[in-house]
């Protein structure tokens, strides 16, 4: 059967005029009607926030749950029933400082779900404070002086955690977030998709210089496996590889051809380049990444655990309650 | 050699003591197995330290393990014992407190040199005289030479063969009490199946204690015998009641035709329940070892969404921890089942002791109104039947559950007769009716139950959203509406008040008590000892333990108000006692509240109860309650 977008459409989202969710959620509804995953066998789990009311906006089976445990309740279903298609919908708030620990340990497990980090660096919800991503000196309701304190990039937090697949969009980006989330849907394991979005209210203007079309075209590269990592209104600046790190160079310049220019491979086991993909910023002089940064197989904690299973049951002569009972030292009382 | 008195006893109890890796967990394990394949009542208690090895020969190092034999029901593993096996000076040392005055006393003479006196903090090598022990009751054996002697052709090194020592003890105490040595051999047959000669070294160590005590008549006065009574027919086996409570969770999740979910994270003293289902992969179970409570709790809540039986286990820690996932599990009406293990606390208190000391906190311990139903197993053994009513209530009711156990019937043992799964009572999960499809609503209700309807995942047509937030009891939106709310609280406490529990039974002298004893959980077994020896000492007494607290049962309230007096006798400092206050108008019981890590001592609280019966009490006066005794 074919579902379209109204499928999984579902309510009156009630975000702020202009919040980065309301674009992010036409892109994940859009996403899985071209998925074509049925709504029922679709379970959405957020936490808390702003964007964790998003699961109160899609046709699906959803749960809306408490302050960071949203990984470890998304675990709990897709283990339980492994058929299921997961989504987890967590902020920078419930996905990293709340529920860190739950985030990095779902990496590290692989289990099949998708993260989606909604990352505003903000708590919006309670109207205000810094968030494990606003950058140092950030000022706000509960930093009036500015943080001092510095803050976690996400992508090296998953790399950290051992994760397999990273993904990076801007919220008003649609094409850009349709294509890494059904990428990260198709992809086995745990995945993690960064949204880039901002705040008006709070946070106005972050993300600001790859926040349009035009901003992303000079500050931004869209990265394809295989593709040469190039970037610029004319394709005009590429990556190459330098010592350690990466440099931005003009290609017809210095000697730089196109093939001087390093090729993504996001299937590379080795995540060292991938990590440098991902941490580029502008305020470095490297435009920011976007699209499917890392995508690596693995094997996943719920197949593993099915698979475990049923070895078990072929080792072991029991297989139900009273047979279990058998296995003990028993005797009889005449 | 005198003739020696074979001695008819109704019961006896057997502390074996040594240092932590002496194996007296094995050798007591053993001995109780022995005797409840002849026939006899068991009752077991491990009382071992926090530290996992403690200096060797130390006084923190010691480790106990008393085992009641009786020649019917035994209710509690005994508060003193006849024989004391003590393997080293620290264990004469700590444990000779739990000896009756005239109790046999078996060392090893082998561990009471000088270094070994020095580290059991004795002052002088005459160790007897400082503890003020008769030496006719003692059997100073050299266990250890003799152990050496015994394995000395084996070809095993000397750390192999000083294991064995804890048969030898094992050995002579069968013989003391007329033991089937052919029954031992069976079981460390059994054992070291895989190493047949670890089993055979193993055996002849057992039969040179045995042939010991034989040749020797071990300098003691008489041995004993226990006859096997009250013989109820039927297959046995020896549990523990974190064993027992995940063949409860198993049985449960057959019996519903569902998939078993554990979340859980270590934590003393319950994690032995995720270690047995983590065992058991070929029945189907799902054990998820979390990062943390949070998660256990969590990641369960999510398999109980997506339809599995979900439960998480944990002692009171935990539950702190677990708190806010469990009242996501209360406000979206899921069923999960949250065993507590209770411990001594607070904080982390004493993690291998036991108390009851939870109770407040499971029945309270959350934000707002969060009703939940709270089961107290009463036994080794009951709690396979408490949880497998936890998993029915849940998965019947759509609601968490808790289910009360602690330390020490947690870790103690009982011979178990084996149930049959289609006797046990069925489980009907409330699941979502065909004529709801397509026009789903979550929190709509059967009427009668005030039970929603369970619809999973993976149903065609029931697609819906649960959540943390209020929500509308018609269509499950979000609503912060006053009337919603102060419905929507008042149809979950509702639903949890109609769920339907066996009454309150009163055993004893149910008619005409001069005193009702009121306990709950795991008390059970010293409560009814404390009431038969009343009841031999010629007064009129009767007992009522709670197993279900929430809700209470309904003839409750009757029951407390139908003695002249009553006592809540509870290991903690007088929690039931108080949530009994508030739900029966009136009600003013004594109370004796004990929290000393230990089981209760049978005949020291008889008698307190005795001179409550009699008028002898003197009041507290250091409480706000004058009734405390």
């Amino acid at each position: 059967m074919n579902y379209t977008v109204n499928d999984y459409k579902k309510g009156q989202p009630r975000w702020c005029p202009g919040c980065g969710d309301h674009s992010f959620l036409a892109s994940l509804q859009k996403a899985m009607a071209e998925l074509g995953v049925p709504p029922y066998q679709t379970a959405v789990i957020s936490g808390i926030g702003c964007s964790s009311r998003l699961p109160y906006y899609v046709n699906t089976y959803a749960m809306q749950t408490i302050h960071g445990r949203a990984a470890a309740i998304a675990t709990g279903v897709k283990v339980a029933n492994p058929e299921l298609t997961v989504w987890q919908v967590s902020g920078d708030g419930d996905g990293l400082a709340i529920g860190g620990n739950h985030f990095i340990h779902a990496m590290r497990r692989n289990v099949d779900i998708n993260i989606i980090l909604l990352n505003n660096r903000i708590y919006g919800l309670t109207k205000g404070q810094y968030s494990p991503t606003s950058p140092r000196g950030f000022v706000s309701k509960s930093s009036p002086y500015g943080t001092v304190e510095d803050p976690f990039r996400p992508a090296e937090l998953c790399f950290g955690a051992r994760g397999h697949f990273f993904a990076r969009a801007v919220a008003t980006d649609s094409t850009g977030t349709v294509h890494i989330l059904k990428a990260a849907a198709q992809h086995k394991g745990a995945t993690v998709c960064e949204i880039l979005q901002n705040c008006v209210i709070f946070n106005n203007g972050a993300h600001e210089p790859i926040y349009t079309r035009e901003g992303r075209e000079r500050n931004a590269i869209y990265v394809e496996h295989g593709k040469p990592l190039v970037f610029g209104e004319q394709k005009q600046y590429g990556l190459v590889q330098e010592g350690f790190g990466l440099k931005v160079v003009e290609i017809g310049k210095d000697g730089y051809t196109l093939d001087d220019i390093l090729v993504h491979d996001a299937h590379c086991q080795d995540n060292t380049l991938q990590l440098k993909l991902a941490m580029m910023d502008n305020e470095h002089g490297f435009p920011v990444a976007l699209g499917v940064i890392r995508d690596v197989e693995a094997p996943t904690y719920d197949e593993a655990i099915y698979a475990q299973i049923e070895e078990v049951k072929a080792a072991k002569p029991y297989h139900c309650f009273e047979e279990l009972l058998e296995t003990n030292d028993i005797w009889e009382v005449k | 050699m005198a003739e020696l008195e074979v001695k008819e006893l109704e019961a006896v109890v057997v502390r074996f003591s040594g240092d932590s890796g002496d194996g007296m967990q094995l050798a007591g394990n053993i001995f109780s197995t022995v005797s409840a394949t002849v026939g006899n009542g068991i009752s077991t208690f491990p009382d071992y330290p926090a530290d996992i090895r403690a200096p060797h020969g130390s006084l923190t190092g010691v480790s106990g393990y008393q085992v009641h034999i009786g020649e019917g029901q035994v209710y509690t593993p005994g508060d003193k014992c006849d024989v004391l096996v003590a393997m080293n000076a620290a264990a004469l040392k700590t444990q000779y407190r739990h000896a009756k005055p005239l109790a046999t006393i078996i060392i090893d003479a082998d561990s009471f040199g000088p270094a070994d006196l020095k580290k059991a903090q004795f002052a002088s090598d005459d160790y007897l005289g400082e503890m003020k022990i008769n030496p006719d009751h003692v059997v100073a054996c050299p266990i250890t030479t003799m152990v050496k002697d015994c394995l000395q052709d084996s070809g095993m090194d000397n750390k192999a063969i000083l294991k064995c020592r804890n048969m030898f003890a094992l050995g002579l105490v069968c013989w003391l009490f007329n033991r089937e040595i052919s029954l031992v051999e069976q079981f460390l047959h059994e054992k070291f199946a895989k190493k047949p000669a670890v089993a055979e070294a193993n055996i002849s160590v057992v039969k040179a204690g045995y042939n010991y005590g034989a040749n020797t008549h071990a300098s003691v006065p008489a041995t004993y015998r226990i006859e096997s009574k009250h013989k109820v027919p039927g297959r046995y086996m020896d549990i523990t009641g974190n064993k027992a409570t995940a063949y409860g969770l198993m049985a449960a999740a057959e019996r519903a035709g569902l998939k078993l979910y554990l979340g859980s994270y270590p934590i003393t003293p319950a994690t032995d329940i995720l270690h047995e289902l983590a065992k058991h992969k070929s029945m189907g179970v799902i054990t998820m070892q979390a990062e943390d409570e949070l998660a256990a709790c969590s990641s369960a809540i999510g398999a109980a969404f997506a339809g599995a039986l979900a439960a998480t286990s944990t002692s009171g820690p935990g539950i702190c921890l677990k708190s806010e996932a469990m009242n996501l599990a209360v406000i979206d009406e899921l069923p999960l089942v949250i065993i507590d293990v209770q411990r001594g606390g607070p904080s982390t208190g004493l993690p291998t002791k036991s108390e009851q000391t939870d109770l407040l906190q499971v029945l309270y311990g959350r934000n707002g109104e969060s009703p939940m139903p709270v089961i107290a197993a009463t036994s080794p053994t009951d709690c396979f039947d408490a949880a497998f009513m936890a998993c029915k209530i849940a998965l019947e009711h759509l609601t968490p559950v808790v289910l009360l156990t602690d330390a020490f019937i947690a870790n103690g043992s009982a011979a178990w007769k084996l149930p049959k799964l289609d006797e046990l009572p069925e489980i009907h999960p409330h699941r979502v009716l065909e004529n709801q499809k397509f026009k789903y609503s979550p929190y709509r209700r059967d009427p009668e139950s005030l039970v929603r309807y369970w619809a999973v995942p993976g149903q065609e047509g029931y697609t819906h959203i649960l959540g943390g937030l209020e929500k509308d009891g018609e269509t499950g939106t979000i609503s912060t509406d006053p009337e919603n709310h102060h419905l929507m609280d008042n149809l979950r406490f509702g639903k949890v008040a109609r769920i339907h529990v066996p009454d309150l039974e009163v055993e004893g002298d149910a008619d005409d008590a001069d005193l009702l004893i009121v306990g709950f959980g795991s008390t059970y077994g010293h409560l009814h000892a404390a009431m038969a020896e009343l009841r031999r000492r010629g007064h009129k007494v009767a007992l009522a333990q709670l197993k279900y607290i929430n809700p209470l049962p309904a003839n409750t309230a009757e029951v407390l108000t139908r003695y002249k007096k009553v006592v809540v006798a509870e290991q903690n400092l007088g929690q039931l006692a108080a949530l009994l206050r508030i739900r029966i108008n009136g009600f003013t019981p004594y109370q004796l509240d004990r929290v000393k890590g230990q089981p209760l001592r049978t005949h020291r609280i008889a008698t307190i109860f005795e001179n409550i019966i009699l008028d002898k009490i003197h009041a507290n006066g250091d409480t706000f309650t004058s009734r405390i005794v």
